[in-house]
């Protein structure tokens, strides 16, 4: 079905002018966890945890030190035992809602006894209270939490036999039947390209790609263009941003001196683990031990700087112990939130409030990053841009063992590497996560409600936590980042919440189809190119993201995937667009990080003054135009654009980040240089071509937005660049100096007049909407 | 059937808007105007009524004049004679009661107690001590509320501005000004709710970092946006060489009908709202500048904040730019003057660092007085920790430094609903320990947020599975300093 448009521009133009408003009545859609009818079945792990884990567990959960009237409410035992005040009642008795004091409380009229109190904030609606009530009188069955129950793989739901493509789209197909909605068709074969080129390589298809696409009518021209493009050497590149995020890599210290760091080899590892299809099981292993295999090599090593990642301090003065501890401490959050999805940082001080983590398993697990022979503070400004442990990376190396490593010139580099101690360092419980207070000694572990680490089988250290990660009987390992590559695809994860699938995270909208595939991928062998292909090769990807008007009314979050999402590019893509259709990319992979423009004085006006990092050097000639991921992150100043456009600033461990839609992404589009530049030398190369003006214009908007322009579209622009080369005839200078803009080469155009209306017109091509977004 | 079909959009768009928070919602912070899906993210937003206070607030806006480095309390308003008479002396055990100390000084064998080398003098109505470094804020002293008994958790300035900017010392949380604008909004449509300026002086310094004015875990809309005293007071804000407001306009018109072309095709009200992104970019390409620049201002002005604030990036510049700002209703404006570090050379660095801000501080308060503005502007004036009462290394009768000291510092507080005239709390004659009314960190944020009509216990977003506060699990508000 094709969508349903508004026929007039009034309408749309009435339409931007009542948004406006800053008042308006309206009826808002309820989302559909609040309210509805009662199921008739009330489950646990789907209606009543989420309540009693956001509204409840605070006071009555797992922090045996919060224990309100020493009752815990996330246990059946819990919840069913005798009160301590009153040894006669019972929070919940099953079937019972007279007896239950649990129901009288939340439905209590007095607020001295209302739960839960309003003190707290919180409340509970009328629906939730029914669901209680009736979970009670259905004898308050409690379920283990799902993501701590190992997948199984589920059948295969029927499904249209016509629609589907492979395994994922019965999934969806079956889910889509239930809510009443159909499939959208296929996308049209540009959109697809520009999609599945996008979420692959991070570059746009180029206009001879698109032609031989459109051109190429057997029934696997799109696999072809898949494989090929997973073949493609910017596939590792698309791939580790995100990773990047999750390991918070920079190119400087953080804290405030924030002196030069060199730990982009570690980088180029992870871009080259995605291009060679390294298994997600050795991926993982290399990062958490690959100094703890046997024989380990330097390429194995260089894997282990995914723990040194954290910002380091070096602020005179400071005292090492506090810090030591606070790099162990990052370590250990990020282990938990970038492999297990769960928020282990809420047990750094007291037992965890909603998850079955107490503080004493917190420091177990902290005792496996904490046997690393390092330094709170290594030393001052410059002293070093790689504390120990490191490891020094030759031009030997990069002939050998380290060809991926992109090294410029002879001089060696250094990079931080992981390593144990010979001998244990204690570890103790921090009373209140205070560095200088110890509880408890403690051996290393992991909690137990997620799977018991069994120290008679695995190595006490980082060798044996990886093992244990990728046991089969692991819950959460495959589920995890089989969901994060999920969202990367579609935008939303199965489960939405994709650093917490925890009590408070969000429930997965498609549980068997997120089991079907954490199984699938551990018994093919954690295959990550072999996943991505299955995704993209579903019918379920390949949908059109044309939004229907039962699309809005049933899904308008697009959780059901009747359609395919749009997505705005992330940061370092948007830069990677305007560079790679403007011609200019240099699409070399790898190597010292680059300082592209910037705004004058970003550097200068924030720093101590003190280090190598105090001023901003810019870069030139081919170093311009780099990767949006080669941009040198300075933590304190990360570079502006990618933060306007929601990049991580890398200050920590970030599995998600946010999409907005802001004018300063409207003011970076419309007047970086870079952007201006770009525009610049496309319309040069364009007007020494020997065609006529349509010809330019619609190339122009091929590269850009990866498809035919429509007649209208082409009259548009057309009737812009007229107006434009009337005021550039009206105004030559202007011409001249907008023809200036950026340091590369200018061509010797005949007509400045006419070029620079034609740059105009691709600068309006650049901020389209449609330009940085994949539909 | 189309007129259903265009209430369903805009319906959609709305929530796009507001997410959760919308339920019951009749009227809405003009911040979303600004920051169109202020809400979006809905499983993080409780369902408060954002864009409005939770009661009537005192002020309905901040000017944060932070002095960076951390400006001693003994030479500017604890005057400590005790200090001067035990000149030399060892710091008595049982004053020290273990504190720990920095890296810095922890390997000293004798901590000679130091006293300030400016003379102090009593100002006012309310007879308030001020050091001679400060004549300009001496002669305003009835209209500040001088706190004496500041206390923080952390004795290293990245972990300590971290904490007083975002209420942890580690962790991306948001900053104050973000919560500010992602509680309160904007009043200015055409302007950033949080805005921050930076200047250097020329005392030892120490850096400012983005984290400070970040988002956190809130949306990045709640950035705070950094005004710098280039040719572009907000990056990318000038139209590039060659091009003016009119073909700009020509540009955006014909972009509107190019993503109207899209819109009919794909129905997606994002690009709706992409097109307001752009509008809004351009109204801001007018305003701001305008606001900017200074050299318009008349010159009794000039005069009060001192000839330097025609310099742009002074201090003077940004407390004169504040004030414009404010007037405009930018909710936070955060200011950082950088070089309070004296842990050496005390006396001849402080006089400069004081002459920096000394006048244009002053002027600001007058400056909002006068224009009836300062009863409903919050304006706080102060470091991140204290300085030690003792010597950093050898001292000189003529040259000393400081250490570092979280346990007591001064900063002070004017305008929208804060007690004049008042000194607020006491510490121990060697200006060591607190001995009456501490104000922690979480207090006074705590503080801050009730002046604008904020419950700290309320104003909460849930991220992974917690709901964040700024002042995380502590906070009191501070009665005592309130008008």
């Amino acid at each position: 079905m094709k969508s349903v448009v508004l026929k007039t521009k009034t309408l749309f133009y009435l339409l931007l002018a009542s948004v406006s408003l800053a008042s308006i009545v309206w009826n808002c859609i309820p989302s559909s966890a609040e309210t509805g009818a009662i199921p008739d079945e009330v489950d646990y792990n789907f209606h009543i945890r989420p309540i009693l884990s956001d509204r409840c567990f605070k006071c009555h959960g797992p922090d045996v030190n919060k224990q309100e009237a020493g009752l815990r409410l996330d246990t059946p035992e819990g919840a069913f035992a005798a009160l301590k005040d009153n040894p006669k009642a019972h929070a919940i008795v099953a079937g019972n809602l007279e007896e239950s004091e649990v129901y009288q409380r939340i439905i209590a009229k007095d607020t001295a006894i209302l739960m839960p109190p309003p003190s707290s904030n919180l409340k509970l609606t009328k629906y939730e209270i029914e669901l209680i009530g009736k979970w009670i009188k259905q004898g308050a069955k409690y379920k283990p939490h799902w993501a701590f129950i190992p997948p199984q793989k589920p059948k295969l739901p029927e499904a249209d036999k016509d629609w589907v493509k492979n395994e994922i789209d019965h999934f969806i197909y079956a889910k889509m039947e239930e809510k009443g909605l159909e499939p959208n068709e296929e996308a049209d074969k540009e959109r697809l390209l520009k999609r599945v080129s996008l979420d692959l390589i991070g570059l746009p298809p180029s206009v001879e790609m698109q032609e031989r696409f459109l051109n190429d009518n057997s029934p696997n021209a799109y696999e072809r263009v898949v494989d090929e493009l997973l073949k493609n050497k910017h596939f590792g590149e698309k791939m580790a941003i995100s990773w990047l995020d999750v390991a918070r890599y920079a190119d400087s210290h953080g804290y405030q001196d924030d002196g030069l760091r060199t730990m982009w080899p570690w980088r180029d590892w992870v871009i080259h683990a995605f291009n060679s299809n390294y298994s997600y099981s050795k991926f993982l292993t290399w990062q958490l031990a690959g100094d703890l295999l046997p024989n380990p090599n330097k390429e194995m090593l260089l894997a282990t700087g995914f723990n040194r990642n954290h910002k380091i301090t070096q602020e005179g003065g400071v005292i090492d112990e506090e810090y030591r501890i606070e790099y162990v401490t990052d370590r250990t959050n990020t282990f938990g939130k970038a492999f297990l999805a769960l928020t282990f940082e809420c047990a750094h001080c007291h037992d965890h409030k909603y998850d079955p983590i107490s503080q004493k398993d917190y420091y177990r697990t902290f005792a496996f990053f904490n046997q690393v022979p390092e330094k709170g503070l290594f030393g001052t400004i410059d002293a070093s841009f790689a504390d120990p442990p490191n490891m020094k990376i030759t031009t030997e190396d990069v002939k050998s063992i380290l060809k991926f490593i992109n090294k410029k010139d002879t001089s060696n580099v250094t990079v931080m590497v992981m390593k144990d101690s010979s001998k244990v360092r204690p570890t103790y419980v921090l009373n209140r996560g205070n560095y200088d207070s110890h509880g408890e000694r403690v051996g290393v572990g992991i909690p137990k409600a997620i799977m018991p680490f069994d120290t008679n089988k695995l190595d006490k250290n980082r060798l044996g936590l990886a093992k244990w990660m990728l046991d089969a009987r692991n819950p959460l390992t495959a589920r995890v980042y089989v969901n994060r590559l999920w969202a990367s695809f579609f935008g939303r994860g199965i489960v939405k919440t994709l650093g917490d699938f925890g009590m408070q995270g969000e429930l997965p909208t498609h549980p068997e189809l997120l089991d079907w595939l954490a199984v699938d991928f551990r018994e093919n062998g954690w295959n990550i190119k072999r996943l991505v292909k299955q995704i993209v090769m579903s019918a379920t990807y390949r949908q059109s993201s044309a939004i229907t008007e039962n699309h809005l009314k049933t899904d308008p979050e697009n959780i059901f995937l009747a359609r395919s999402s749009r997505l705005r590019f992330p940061a370092e893509n948007i830069r990677d667009h305007v560079l790679a259709s403007s011609g200019l990319l240099n699409d070399e992979v790898g190597g010292p990080s680059v300082k592209p423009y910037q705004p004058k004085g970003l550097w200068e006006v924030a720093t101590s003054g003190r280090g190598t990092l105090a001023r901003y050097v810019q870069d030139h000639e081919s170093d311009l135009y780099r990767r949006g991921m080669y941009v040198f992150i300075k933590r304190t100043v990360p570079p502006p654009s990618m933060l306007i456009f929601d990049a991580s600033n890398r200050d920590q461990c970030e599995v998600q980040r946010s999409r907005t839609n802001t004018p300063l992404q409207a003011l970076v589009m419309m007047n970086d240089p870079q952007t201006m530049e770009a525009a610049r030398v496309l319309a040069e190369n364009l007007m020494i071509e020997n065609t006529p003006l349509e010809t330019k214009l619609e190339n122009a908007f091929r590269r850009i937005i990866c498809r035919k322009p429509k007649d209208k579209e082409l009259a548009i622009l057309t009737q812009y660049f007229d107006s434009e080369r009337t005021f550039f005839a009206k105004n030559a200078k202007k011409a001249d100096k907008m023809l200036g803009i950026g340091e590369y080469k200018r061509k010797d155009v005949k007509d400045k007049n006419a070029t620079a209306a034609l740059m105009q017109t691709i600068q309006m091509i650049f901020n389209m909407e449609e330009a940085i977004v994949r539909g | 059937m189309q007129n259903e079909f265009f209430n369903h959009k805009l319906n959609v768009t709305r929530r796009h808007f507001l997410g959760k928070a919308a339920v019951g919602l009749g009227t809405l912070g003009l911040g979303s105007l600004l920051m169109p899906n202020l809400f979006k993210g809905d499983e993080n937003t409780d369902e408060l009524p954002l864009g409005l206070p939770h009661f009537a607030p005192k002020a309905k806006r901040v000017i944060y004049l932070f002095q960076n480095g951390a400006p001693s309390q003994l030479e500017t308003f604890d005057y400590k004679p005790m200090l001067t008479k035990m000149m030399g002396q060892d710091l008595p055990a049982s004053i020290r009661n273990g504190q720990r100390l920095t890296g810095m000084t922890s390997n000293q064998t004798k901590f000679p107690l130091m006293g300030s080398f400016f003379d102090f003098k009593q100002y006012g109505q309310s007879g308030a001590w001020v050091s001679d470094l400060f004549p300009n804020m001496a002669k305003i002293v009835d209209d500040l509320c001088i706190i004496k008994t500041m206390n923080t958790d952390a004795i290293n300035h990245d972990p300590a501005l971290t904490f007083l900017q975002t209420g942890a010392q580690v962790g991306n949380r948001p900053s104050m000004g973000a919560w500010m604008s992602y509680g309160l909004g904007s009043e200015n449509k055409n302007l950033p709710a949080f805005c921050v300026l930076l200047s250097r002086g020329r005392g030892n310094g120490q850096g400012v970092y983005s984290k400070l004015w970040t988002n956190g875990f809130l949306d990045s809309t709640h950035q705070g946006v950094v005004f710098s005293s280039g040719e572009d007071p907000i990056l990318y804000l000038n139209d590039p060489e060659g091009t003016d407001k009119d073909s700009r306009r020509r540009m955006l018109d014909k972009l509107a009908e190019l993503n109207h072309l899209g819109f009919e095709e794909n129905g997606d009200p994002e690009v709706q709202s992409k097109v307001q992104q752009y509008e809004m970019a351009y109204r801001m390409q007018t305003a701001v500048p305008e606001l900017t620049d200074l050299s318009k201002e008349p010159d009794h002005i000039i005069k009060m904040y001192g000839p330097e604030c025609l310099v742009p990036g002074t201090y003077a510049a940004n407390a004169l730019l504040a004030r414009k700002l404010s007037e405009s209703g930018v909710r936070f404006v955060q200011l950082y003057h950088q070089g309070w570090d004296q842990h050496g050379n005390l006396p001849n660095e402080m006089p400069l660092q004081a002459q920096d801000v000394d006048r244009a501080s002053a002027a600001l308060i007058t400056d909002l007085k006068q224009r009836g503005l300062l009863d409903e502007t919050l304006v706080i004036w102060g470091g991140e920790f204290g300085r030690t009462n003792y010597c950093q290394g050898t001292f000189t009768k003529d040259n000393y430094g400081r250490d570092h000291h979280p346990r007591a510092y001064s900063i002070w507080m004017a305008g929208g609903g804060v007690k004049p005239g008042i000194v607020y709390g006491e510490t121990d004659e060697f200006g060591y320990n607190i001995v009456r009314d501490p104000v922690h960190i979480h207090d006074f944020h705590a503080t801050v947020m009730y002046l604008m009509g904020l419950n700290h216990e309320q104003l909460t977003y849930k991220h992974l599975g917690r709901r964040y506060r700024l002042t995380d699990v502590a906070g009191k508000v501070v009665t005592g300093l309130m008008a």
